[in-house]
């Protein structure tokens, strides 16, 4: 009967925990963008400890946030602190435009992060960008969760 | 693609005083089709025997290529064939009206063939079945393997001899074929009658490339190719293969498309975040800039005298479509609608300007008069863009995304023709899936 009695709690305390943090997964979702701006982890690779890779946009915008600034900090830290390190900074879209105009727009993001990188002294010779438009989203799918962290760009080591 | 395909010996047996007989109107969406008997061409007993295919069905299949064809622009209701009661051969020398009358066609088209000497030799005719009346008469030599277009240039004909306006059954439309999962996909520009059939690929699938676009004349393709990861507009020779970058340019260019004289490219160059449209003469190789604006300025379009140009800006704060002069002067902005508007291409006919608009999460393919009034949205749906137009002005073809789930399953790209009266809907078969069509002038002008 005791024994019972101890799975039956065990399955209580289970059961509660995961209601916890189904509860915890459906507030995460919702505080993940703010102004239609990604500001989770969900996607982010690190260029070494502390520094994120990307950083993300609002539609059809290129200004940078202030988490966006903050992790291009890092990045020219780092690039600073790392001499002979080159990089290519994808400017990427989320899939609800039109192709030509999202070239252009995925270039514009990827040289509003170069800029910021050579304000906080990295050389440009340093940086190259390449826009991949909507042509290659980091989440396939057809939700706006997914086009915010489509609409990034990506500093990638080149050398 | 070869500059004459065809030893096109038109010639004219009769030619029928106009007056009274049937026309199709296209100016509206037709609600009532043009029931049209498209008998068999009687083949020619004395025809040699051709080893790439079966000789004695080719009248056959070729009618069947013209019913499709003419099904396929919703004017015309292709009647059944085992309702027919006249045999090919006999029907083509003078058909016995009342008899066709009787299936309720309207309109009969004739014809037979013969393969003598290694040619294929084609007459065929069109007969008014109410005004009992030969409409056309035509004839021509090919080589056989041209079979499929020989029933594209008959459709044409008959086409242009019923509705007035000029054909587009013997055209091709050159695409982006799309495989593989949709965070990686494979994409090569490809090649297919606009029947669908013929399809050649282009490249091999190594490298991205996006938006071909035909020259007039329909052996170039100038298209976005990610070559060396260096995004560049590049010119592809179709019948040589021989592909080069267009101009020196340091940064992507991309949006590429052809003048009306075939002599300049159009495209978008990027530099330092800002997008501008700049030209290059193809022979002369000397590059104009044409906008200078730190906005975005993109998918320019000529209009078919040369002297304007059409193009997609967010100048304003949010993506609008502009016209100008050609040399850049006189921007003036044509679309005020709520939306965004985007991929704005200049009809073949002058008179319009085809766009795609994206208001409230939903993608439309429209078209409005080149000052921008007259606004008509044709389509709406999930994702849908870049309209190409028939060579005739009449329909648009353009490709059309479906919603993925959450691992990016059930995603797909087809392409799509819609009429600009906005009716006869269709979706074009492509071996894969496809993008970014463009739609090439009538290839036997």
């Amino acid at each position: 009967m005791k024994f019972n009695k101890a799975i039956k709690n065990l399955f209580i305390v289970l059961f509660s925990t995961l209601l916890i943090s189904a509860c915890s997964t459906a507030k995460k979702a919702q505080v993940d963008t703010v102004d239609d701006v990604y500001t989770g982890t969900d996607t982010v690779e690190f260029l070494a400890k502390g520094v994120p890779d990307r950083i993300f946009f609002a539609t059809n915008k290129s200004k940078l946030t202030t988490a966006s600034r903050d992790t291009l900090r890092k990045q020219a830290t780092w690039m600073r602190k790392n001499k002979d390190v080159t990089v290519t900074v994808e400017g990427h879209a989320d899939e609800r435009g039109t192709r030509e105009y999202n070239l252009a727009l995925g270039e514009r993001r990827a040289n509003a992060a170069k800029d910021y990188l050579m304000t906080y002294g990295v050389s440009g010779k340093r940086i190259s960008v390449i826009s991949y438009g909507k042509e290659r989203p980091v989440n396939p799918a057809n939700s706006p969760l997914a086009w915010s962290q489509n609409r990034r760009s990506v500093t990638v080591k080149a050398n | 693609m070869k500059k004459i395909f065809f030893a096109l010996v038109l010639s004219l047996f009769t030619l029928q005083n106009a007056y009274g007989l049937i026309t199709v109107d296209i100016t509206r969406g037709n609600l009532d089709p043009l029931p049209i008997a498209v008998s068999p061409l009687h083949v020619d007993s004395k025809s040699e025997k051709i080893s790439s295919f079966e000789t004695s069905t080719l009248g056959e299949e070729i009618s069947k290529i013209v019913e499709k064809n003419f099904k396929s622009t919703g004017l015309f209701n292709p009647l059944k064939k085992d309702s027919f009661v006249q045999k090919p051969d006999i029907a083509h020398l003078k058909p016995r009206f009342e008899d066709w009358r009787l299936i309720k066609a309207q309109a009969l088209v004739t014809g037979k063939l013969l393969i003598i000497d290694k040619k294929l030799k084609v007459e065929f005719r069109l007969w008014d079945l109410t005004a009992a009346k030969e409409m056309i008469a035509l004839s021509f030599t090919t080589t056989p393997n041209n079979w499929r277009r020989v029933a594209h240039i008959i459709s044409d004909k008959i086409y242009e001899r019923l509705t007035g306006e000029t054909g587009y059954f013997d055209t091709r439309i050159a695409y982006v074929s799309e495989t593989g999962p949709k965070n990686r996909r494979v994409k090569k520009l490809a090649l297919m009658d606009q029947d669908g059939f013929n399809t050649k690929y282009l490249t091999l699938g190594n490298e991205l490339v996006l938006t071909p676009r035909f020259n007039p004349t329909n052996q170039l393709v100038t298209y976005l190719s990610y070559f060396k990861n260096m995004p560049r507009v590049y010119l592809l020779d179709i019948e040589t293969g021989v592909q080069e970058v267009v101009g020196n340019f340091p940064g992507m260019t991309f949006a590429p498309r052809f003048s009306p004289d075939g002599k300049k490219i159009i495209m978008s160059f990027a530099k330092d975040g800002n997008s501008d449209i700049y030209s290059m003469d193809l022979e002369t190789r000397v590059v104009e800039q044409i906008t200078k604006h730190p906005s975005i300025d993109t998918s320019p379009s000529y209009s078919p005298d040369g002297k304007y140009i059409t193009f997609n800006s967010d100048r304003s704060g949010l993506q609008q479509i502009y016209v100008m002069r050609s040399d850049g002067t006189q921007v003036k902005r044509i679309t005020h609608g709520s939306g965004l508007y985007g991929t704005p291409v200049w009809s073949p006919r002058g008179d319009l300007i085809a766009f795609t608009k994206v208001r409230k999460g939903r993608f439309y393919i429209g078209v409005m008069r080149s000052d921008g009034t007259g606004e008509r949205l044709l389509t709406e749906n999930f994702y849908q863009e870049a309209p190409s137009w028939s060579p005739n002005g009449r329909v648009l073809i353009f490709y059309r995304e479906t919603k993925s789930d959450s691992k990016g399953k059930g995603f797909s790209a087809k392409l799509w023709s819609i009429d600009i009266t906005g009716y006869n809907e269709r979706r074009l078969k492509t071996e894969t899936d496809a993008s970014d069509p463009s739609w090439s002038s009538v290839l036997s002008k």
